[in-house]
């Protein structure tokens, strides 16, 4: 006898969400970076633990330029939300324009960064604190970079083509990266910045 | 979806034949020079990660014998302490980085995606560039090793050993990112069998249904993805000491050598069950097949595999019992080690009660399975043994961990491993492995291992510590290190067996069957070796062992397109249809991406500003990846979209 067959060729070629391969991907990054995050801050508990004051002879980091920065990665989410909402209605108009616009947030902020590194009132290479300091906030400025790099070619790929389909679907990961990296600046900003100062 | 239909014109014989031809076509992987670096097929890059990690462990293996060589007699010349050093760094750095983790992993790039019914394995391209790293790092190095930079300070590394105060020149930098480059492919390979795991398997596998190889492939590739991050997080802050001048490990500005050490076993100790848990899956397959039944006690043995994976990630601290750390700490970490023997018993409890109740065959992957019963379970003895506190202050880095870790990690991965490859070589090369041989290596491998490992025991309660190059006369520890270095010598016989056996095999074995053990999942339900693109017509699944469970009105998947490369997706929980995705091409591009990774991270040895300039070229190589080669344009491919929305409101 003969099997019966399940025909399978009306069904999508993409999906969104926690359908997609994509999301299951970036999913499992964020896993690892997550876990990476969570490493570093326990190395910095470690430290600090370690230490009978802290910061140990230096004063703490001026809380200007991060909490600037917390305010404009805040409102990033904006933009980003717009932009994964128009990927998922398939609308590349709308998807243009917020990529766009997402971008400006995401450079703004590096740059910002940039000043952010100038007032840390420590070295890398003073003590372990500096150390640890150092290597948190350039953790997730490694992300940020990597992150807006990647919007960057999506964004003119968008614009130039060869187009897919599943480049919507690529679109809307990125913006869940994004919030990604957003939220896991909040307890960095709370290690760098308020940790110092509650100690 | 649509319902089964019986009589389906795409499922007559000619039909298939002619989508065949065409899979094969849109599936085979480019062939020539370029081609070669080109290749993202799972099989194809399945077997370069097991071939090339077993070349790292006949590396491994050499640079053993040569230690049993110069540990045979006391007061030996033949190795001087400097080049000793680097010996036993390089073998256990190869055995772990370079053959354990790889070679587990390498089975289920092969056979996961084939277990579970897929054309393909998820992100082909990020496992290629995973394999460039891997092979990269290796040849890294054996190259550093042959200049005389091979790394020296064990293969924990420890600070401040390998700080920048007493680990002078390059060695431990080398060592710090050789774990950069193995990690970077491990986190990648951790990725791609996740999500296979969870959206590519055949309709009809829901998790209730997946072979327990699987099962332990997925648990692992969690492991990897949770434990990983802290060997990258301590590797790297140990660059940033040696080369940027950082203080994390420098006790004198803050910083804490135990650190290090917590950091390090967070990551080294759920490693070794990385190693371990695909090995058990290994076991569960060998053990259904040549008991001709199902497993007793799947879901125990799942559950059994989540467990051990969650206490292995709180029982670090145990290799660290001397470093004096508050004993309440302490005895916490010693409940948790002994607790992880009860998922271990559970599992051989479910194999025994497996054999008890089946008719057994006893051919070389069963024997191989039950030599790991042996060995393991005396490895599993003096690990409970070294759980408790006082016992291991007292035999704390003599050769009683020695022979503790080699009876768990020889007994609890290598022989299912070798085991697994008699099982699946004919599935890999269409060939049979000569059972004479096989049994005659396994049988030398067993005796020979025996006689390496055990007088260690002895020897490690006689106070002979580990990583020494040689010991007086007056000490009386020679007799045990002859028979030691002679069992060493009967392994090496025996692997070389095993060996000759796979070379003679692959030319002139028996031809093998689609299903010549008489299996029950669905690799042995494709020709060996499979074609490039793994099955026609897709299959489904009713049962938890599907080629035992012959059921006629059991549908297949039709419609997949033969001219692009699409894959089914299903949904996690029961893999129901979902949608169809097109998969990339073969391309160059990972292997260029590892190229530039690779090149980032070796120029980060010597300067910091190898970071900045590397980061150029690999920006262009992920450019290059990315891109895609063919589409639309954006406004034709947004008046298709449109289009598509105007016909979906005209049919509602």
């Amino acid at each position: 006898m003969k099997p019966k067959a399940i025909d399978v060729s009306q069904l999508p070629m993409n999906a969104f969400g926690h359908r997609s391969i994509m999301w299951w991907g970036g999913a499992s990054l964020m896993l690892m970076e997550g876990a990476m995050f969570a490493m570093l801050i326990v190395s910095y508990i470690y430290l600090k633990g370690r230490s009978p004051e802290w910061p140990p002879g230096y004063f703490a980091p001026v809380l200007f330029w991060g909490t600037l920065n917390t305010i404009v990665l805040a409102a990033s989410t904006i933009p980003n939300h717009f932009a994964k909402a128009a990927a998922e209605r398939l609308d590349l108009r709308s998807l243009q324009m917020w990529m766009c616009v997402a971008l400006v947030f995401g450079v703004a902020f590096c740059v910002i960064r940039v000043f952010e590194f100038r007032s840390l009132n420590v070295w890398w290479d003073s003590n372990a604190y500096g150390s640890i300091t150092w290597t948190l906030l350039g953790f997730h400025t490694l992300h940020l970079v990597t992150d807006v790099m990647d919007s960057t070619v999506l964004t003119v790929l968008l614009f130039v083509g060869p187009l897919q389909e599943s480049h919507f679907s690529d679109a809307s990961e990125n913006a869940l990266y994004w919030y990604f990296v957003v939220i896991a600046w909040i307890p960095v900003y709370a290690f760098v910045y308020l940790a110092p100062r509650l100690a | 979806m649509t319902e089964g239909i019986a009589d389906d014109p795409r499922l007559e014989p000619s039909a298939l034949a002619r989508e065949a031809r065409e899979l094969a076509n849109t599936w085979s992987e480019p062939r020539g020079f370029v081609g070669w670096f080109s290749c993202v097929d799972h099989k194809t890059v399945g077997v370069r990660f097991i071939v090339t990690a077993f070349g790292f462990f006949i590396l491994a293996g050499l640079l053993a014998a040569a230690m049993r060589l110069q540990l045979a007699r006391p007061d030996n010349t033949l190795i001087g302490p400097d080049l000793y050093n680097q010996i036993f760094t390089m073998h256990g750095t190869t055995m772990m980085f370079l053959f354990a983790v790889p070679v587990v992993l390498g089975f289920g790039i092969y056979f996961v995606p084939l277990m579970i019914g897929s054309r393909a394995i998820a992100f082909p391209r990020l496992l290629a560039f995973a394999y460039w790293m891997f092979l990269f790092s290796g040849i890294f190095l054996y190259v550093m090793f042959f200049l005389n930079i091979g790394p020296d300070r064990g293969w924990f590394s420890y600070v401040p050993l390998a700080g920048p105060e007493y680990g002078i020149g390059k060695r431990a930098d080398v060592w710090a990112q050789l774990v950069s480059f193995t990690e970077t492919s491990g986190l990648a390979v951790s990725v791609c069998l996740i999500v296979t795991i969870f959206k590519l398997r055949a309709p009809g596998m829901s998790l209730n249904r997946i072979p327990l190889f699987v099962w332990a492939e997925l648990v692992t590739a969690f492991m990897v993805a949770c434990s990983m991050p802290s060997i990258m997080v301590a590797s790297g802050t140990l660059i940033l000491d040696r080369l940027v001048g950082t203080h994390f490990y420098n006790h004198a500005e803050g910083g804490d050598a135990l650190l290090w050490q917590h950091l390090f076993w967070f990551f080294a100790h759920p490693e070794v069950y990385i190693i371990f848990l695909p090995a058990q899956g290994i076991v569960s397959m060998i053990i259904a097949t040549f008991t001709g039944r199902p497993v007793f006690g799947y879901i125990a043995l799942v559950l059994s595999l989540v467990a051990t994976a969650f206490i292995g990630f709180g029982v670090w601290v145990h290799h660290m019992f001397t470093t004096g750390l508050p004993q309440f700490g302490t005895s916490f970490f010693t409940a948790a080690s002994i607790m992880i023997v009860v998922p271990s018993g559970v599992q051989i409890f479910c194999w025994i009660a497996t054999l008890w109740s089946g008719r057994v065959r006893f051919a070389t992957p069963l024997l191989y399975a039950l030599g790991f019963f042996v060995v393991f379970i005396m490895g599993g003895l003096t690990g409970v043994m070294l759980a408790a506190v006082p016992l291991d202050a007292q035999v704390h880095d003599t050769f009683f961990v020695v022979a503790h870790f080699h009876y768990v990690l020889i007994g609890g991965s290598l022989f299912p491993l070798l085991g697994g490859i008699h099982y699946w070589f004919p599935k890999m090369t269409g060939r049979m492995l000569s059972e004479r041989m096989g049994k005659t290596a396994f049988w030398l491998l067993l005796i020979g291992f025996n006689a390496t490992f055990f007088p260690q025991h002895i020897l490690g309660l006689m106070g002979m510590p580990r990583r020494v190059y040689t010991y007086p006369v007056e000490m009386q520890w020679g007799a045990l290190n002859l028979l030691s270095s002679a069992g060493a010598l009967t392994m090496f016989v025996a692997l070389s067996i095993y060996l000759a056996n796979v070379a003679i095999s692959l030319r002139r074995g028996a031809v093998a069957a689609d299903n010549p053990w008489g299996a029950s999942t669905l690799e042995w339900a494709t020709s060996s070796p499979p074609p490039p693109y793994n099955f026609v017509p897709a299959p489904t699944v009713g049962g938890r062992d599907p080629l035992w469970e012959t059921r006629a009105d059991l549908p297949v998947v039709v419609g997949l397109a033969a001219d692009t490369r699409e894959v089914l997706v299903t949904r996690l929980m029961d893999a129901e249809p979902d949608h169809r995705k097109e998969f990339p091409e073969p391309t160059v591009w990972p292997f260029l991406t590892a190229v530039a990774v690779g090149g980032l991270y070796i120029g980060s040895i010597f300067t910091p500003w190898a970071v900045v300039w590397g980061a150029v070229p690999c920006t262009i190589a992920l450019i290059g990846w990315a891109w895609p080669r063919k589409g639309n344009r954006p406004r034709s491919l947004e008046r298709q979209i449109a289009h598509r929305h105007r016909t979906a409101a005209e049919h509602a």
